[in-house]
């Protein structure tokens, strides 16, 4: 009988996090929209930000996504040859060429993330030409695979994203996002503006691409539903401070801060 | 034998801040070890903490004070301090989970949900399905109803899903919280006959069951859990050993 012991517990040689938050604030004038926030990702992990409107969680966002400036902490990224880069200390052209190249971001409105007169073909070709594709038939066909994997119809491949449903744009932003493979992906309310059936469609959809493209992301969400189905880590955030973390089922059913079983608590069921 | 998985020391209550910080103590020092091969019920009268119990040991529930040492491959790992993407390791590879309720994913087909353990494992679509499909056969879910989501099924269908996703893919350790709640009785044998067979596999398995000819069918081992009373240090907790 071999029994378990304390002593067997082995300690972990990890593998490096993709991303490295070290006590990260921002502030605008003097009130500080989020501080101290510290994190790690790893490459196919997806990470959920709750919190209420105004809890600094869009803020974080944007800071993370080098889309602001914080006024503390490092955010360090691993780039794809190992090395590890502070982002802020990157000059501004190779900062760029990260956004463009190996992250992606979803805006809550699909009309921020598309080029609306564009044709969709072309939103998602856009971002491949920014990788260096020039073969115009192979770019075209990339794009009318990407449009099969987020369900839209082949034949709408020349028409605008005008004319296309709120449900449909979003996930042409998604195929225009995931087109040049990013490993690191920033959503920000993907499924905000949704209708609850469009909304169930699309978190099935970008779960399957998260777990089929091992993609890291960092979702911000207001929605605990949503939260529960994508992330597989969560924090909660409020006033600009990260009050939890952890597990995700484990905040949503065992959460331990006050604000947390509040939150937990109101939520539909 | 040998250890799967070793209980140490387990305490938990919980704090509800917005009920004027009430402390609910549940677990109170709570120790035992299950080898493979074991099938061990938790007994006990209901809000003694016996899910509770079960949770923490998945890491659905915070670890508050105490271990819960878990065989992960070829280490040991403390779910009590293991990171969040270890335990979600653990949970793929080394520990299933059968719940009361099925968690339903909108759009995805029975079938799919069901091979959906054994999918994140590499197995080939396919194959996955096969399995899935097996299982499926013998909890008696009719195969007209294969493609669907289960969102629309009965009670009764619904919990027989979620023992074939929780069973599918074998894994050494599994935690059964009353998975024969709402089957009649041709249903709750076939899921009987499922648990004895992963048993004989040299399956881990730990349960809670309040059908007492489930049980007797089922434990080669059952420990009493009686309720934590205030001021005292240990939990009444007893094994009895089944021939």
């Amino acid at each position: 009988m071999s029994a378990l012991r304390l002593s067997d517990v082995a300690m972990l040689s990890d593998e490096p996090p993709l991303l490295n938050v070290t006590g990260l604030g921002k502030r605008f004038g003097g009130r500080l929209a989020c501080r101290d926030v510290s994190f790690a990702l790893w490459p196919g992990e997806v990470l959920g930000v709750v919190g209420e409107s105004g809890s600094g969680k869009t803020t974080l966002l944007n800071c993370l996504s080098a889309r602001m400036q914080p006024d503390e902490g490092t955010v360090e990224y691993r780039i794809r040859d190992g090395s590890i880069a502070e982002l802020f200390g990157l000059s501004e052209p190779a900062r760029r060429t990260l956004m463009r190249t190996d992250w992606g971001f979803v805006h809550q409105n699909p009309r921020d993330g598309l080029r609306l007169g564009l044709s969709a073909g072309a939103n998602i070709g856009e971002r491949l030409m920014a990788v260096g594709a020039r073969d115009y038939s192979d770019i075209r066909a990339q794009a009318a695979e990407w449009l099969g994997k987020v369900e839209i119809e082949i034949a709408r491949i020349d028409d605008p994203p005008q004319t296309f449903s709120g449900g449909m744009q979003q996930r042409l932003q998604i195929a225009r996002n995931l087109v040049s493979h990013p490993r690191l992906v920033f959503m920000d309310e993907p499924t905000g503006g949704l209708d609850v059936s469009v909304q169930a469609r699309l978190l099935d959809l970008l779960r399957g691409l998260c777990e089929e493209m091992q993609l890291a992301a960092v979702v911000v969400t207001h929605d605990l539903g949503v939260a529960r189905l994508l992330a597989h880590r969560l924090i909660v955030m409020r006033g600009g401070q990260v009050i939890e973390t952890g597990l995700t089922d484990q905040v949503l059913d065992d959460p331990q801060a006050a604000y947390t079983q509040l939150l937990v608590s109101s939520m539909l069921q | 034998m040998t250890d799967q998985i070793s209980v140490i020391g387990l305490h938990k209550r919980f704090i509800l801040h917005n009920q004027g910080g009430v402390h609910l103590p549940v677990l109170d020092g709570v120790y035992f070890a299950v080898s493979d091969g074991e099938c061990v019920v938790l007994n006990g009268p209901s809000g003694v903490g016996k899910s509770t119990l079960l949770r923490s040991l998945y890491g659905n529930y915070l670890i508050e004070r105490g271990h819960v040492l878990v065989r992960h491959g070829d280490r040991v790992v403390d779910i009590a301090t293991a990171q969040p993407r270890l335990i979600l390791d653990i949970r793929r590879r080394t520990m299933g989970f059968v719940s009361q309720f099925l968690r339903v994913i909108p759009r995805v087909a029975t079938i799919d949900l069901v091979a959906e353990p054994l999918r994140v494992l590499g197995v080939e679509a396919p194959a996955a399905r096969a399995r899935a499909a097996h299982l499926l056969e013998r909890l008696s879910i009719p195969t007209r109803l294969w493609s669907l989501p289960p969102a629309t099924f009965s009670g009764g269908e619904q919990q027989r899903v979620n023992i074939a996703r929780g069973l599918v893919a074998e894994h050494p350790i599994l935690l059964l919280d009353e998975p024969t709640a709402a089957l009649d009785a041709g249903n709750r044998d076939a899921v009987v006959a499922l648990i004895d067979t992963a048993r004989q596999r040299g399956t881990a398995i730990i349960g809670i069951f309040h059908d007492r000819d489930v049980r007797d069918a089922v434990a080669t081992r059952m420990i009493d859990i009686a309720p934590v009373e205030r001021g005292r240090a240990e939990q009444n907790q007893k094994e009895r050993a089944i021939a």
